[in-house]
């Protein structure tokens, strides 16, 4: 399904679909607050907050520690960059997209790997203890989370014989029987592990705490403040959306756009959103039940992961 | 051809979903987690029965189907979680073989089952039969749960799952073993799962635990 030409509706597809993360990215992660405080009974902040977080941070003055080298000042971009490229470069509102072949799975994941590789390095960089600590613990659970995504990937394109998300998707809406084959059942399961690993929620990592003793994603960035913060904490929202988002797509693709018209990609874009959305509500209302596992468990929760997506490829060998 | 084909995609899952139920049985290490897995199981095996019994018009599959649903997935995990509430905090908190070893083991039997039964898929023909390998993948892992796994629901669970396995294998392979025959069978493993759960009882009673290596030695 690859598209040769590049129109102007792509072209606005593709910056609509980056635009509509940037905006809508902290907003997701507010509402996942707000409805964690609610069923805990507390009142909790509104949704907006993050955004006046950002906002906060943006007008405070850059600061680098001392002997910190390009490493450490490039990370945030380079985080904010590849995830702005993987949201341009998936077809997440149009099956169209702008670069043809553009959307293959595998290189969306090395996409959003070579941003947790930039920012551990950034941690290291620093020279501090928890820095340190916070990268290896990270290292760590992508090392195990890594081959459990591409396995789970590989399940659904053994199907369709292509690694491409608009031709996943496309075989999906045009064969709806393949929603429901046991291959997709066992790798939807691993999926779900590894986007909670990837976006350190729980019980993986748990975002709200400073806790020396667990936190893997706050220790990597405990010496960045100011703009660059702000950077980082809007290229992990929108990461955390893009996953969910992905999530969506992959295992529920109706309503996503096949042609790049106008009322299509609108209808699009609400679907995405409330789909997104959904997750994010069902999610977070999970969180409210779960404690965060102890580091030496989530290996075996990430062993899981990868066990269920082995499945799930020789599920899809045993059917074919 | 339309309902059929959705028939035999609804069957591919349910049989998805037994090995999905073994495969979180040697995962979870909570005792009511695994006891959770079991139950999701039984719903699928009952799923089996019934999908087979509407697709191919046989009304004594719906009532295998029903007997399914009551004793594998409601009263055999009832009984468990009741054993379960016995020993609240008691999990495979150190199992014989550790958890990420007995996954890849899972992978491996998994692997194990389907090349050993190419030759069987490939002489019969058609969809139930091409699902058979999930069957027997599911009595590979219920057997390496009774050898790997030392709590007494564990190995409860472990035979449980190895009778699923068969449950499952004989379904697809004969579409519907004689009712008689099959309610046999269940009966069998209820009784088996409440003598079992007597003794454990007893075992809780007189040792204050449900280790099995507790039975080591001989007591007057």
């Amino acid at each position: 399904m690859s598209v040769a030409v590049v129109s102007p509706w792509i072209i606005g597809s593709g910056l609509l679909q980056v635009g509509l993360f940037l905006l809508g990215a902290p907003l997701l992660v507010g509402l996942m607050r707000t409805v964690r405080c609610r069923m805990e009974g507390r009142v909790g902040p509104p949704i907006r907050q993050p955004w006046r977080e950002l906002r906060k941070l943006l007008l405070k003055s850059r600061s680098q520690p001392e002997h910190s080298t390009l490493v450490f000042a490039i990370a945030p971009v380079v985080l904010m960059a590849t995830t702005l490229v993987v949201v341009w470069l998936t077809p997440l509102l149009s099956v169209r997209v702008t670069l043809s072949g553009g959307s293959d799975l595998f290189a969306i994941v090395f996409l959003l790997l070579l941003g947790s590789v930039s920012l551990s390095l950034a941690a290291l960089d620093t020279g501090t203890a928890f820095g340190g600590m916070g990268s290896s613990r990270l290292m760590t659970i992508v090392a195990l989370a890594e081959p459990a995504l591409l396995v789970a990937i590989l399940a659904l394109a053994a199907t369709v014989h292509s690694s491409s998300l608009a031709t996943i998707m496309l075989a999906a809406l045009h064969h709806p029987i393949w929603l429901v084959t046991p291959q997709r059942l066992l790798s939807f399961s691993a999926f779900v592990v590894v986007v909670l690993a990837e976006s350190g929620r729980l019980p993986v990592d748990n975002p709200a705490t400073h806790l020396e003793l667990t936190m893997i994603h706050e220790a990597l960035i405990l010496e960045y403040s100011g703009p660059d913060l702000a950077l980082i904490k809007l290229a992990e929202s929108i990461r955390l959306t893009f996953l969910l988002a992905l999530l969506a797509n992959l295992f529920f693709p109706w309503g996503v756009s096949f042609s790049a018209s106008g009322i299509s990609l609108l209808i699009g874009t609400f679907v995405l959103l409330a789909k997104v959305a959904v997750l994010g509500v069902v999610i977070s209302a999970g969180e409210v039940a779960v404690a965060k596992l102890r580091l030496f468990r989530v290996p075996e929760l990430l062993a899981g992961a990868f066990m269920l997506s082995i499945l799930a490829v020789l599920s899809a060998l045993v059917i074919a | 051809m339309r309902s059929d084909s959705l028939s035999a995609a609804l069957l591919a899952l349910t049989s998805g979903l037994v090995l999905l139920g073994a495969a979180v049985a040697l995962w979870r290490r909570t005792a009511r987690g695994i006891v959770q897995a079991l139950r999701v199981q039984g719903f699928a095996l009952a799923g089996t029965a019934v999908i087979l019994g509407v697709q191919l018009h046989v009304a004594l599959l719906l009532v295998t189907g029903a007997l399914l649903i009551v004793v594998k997935a409601f009263f055999i995990p009832f009984l468990l979680r009741r054993l379960v509430r016995l020993d609240p905090t008691g999990g495979e908190s150190d199992p014989v073989v550790n958890v990420p070893a007995s996954l890849v083991a899972a992978v491996l039997l998994t692997l194990a089952a389907f090349v050993a039964t190419r030759p069987l898929v490939q002489v019969i023909h058609g969809v139930p039969i091409t699902l058979a390998p999930f069957g027997f993948a599911t009595v590979l892992i219920g057997f390496f749960v009774l050898v790997a796994r030392r709590r007494a629901v564990s190995q409860m669970v472990g035979l449980l799952l190895i009778d699923n396995g068969i449950g499952l294998v004989a379904l697809l392979l004969t579409t519907g073993v004689p009712l008689l025959v099959e309610l046999g069978g269940t009966l069998d493993v209820l009784l088996v799962v409440v003598v079992l759960r007597v003794l454990a009882t007893r075992m809780h009673a007189e040792l204050g635990d449900l280790d099995l290596d507790a039975l080591r030695e001989l007591h007057d």
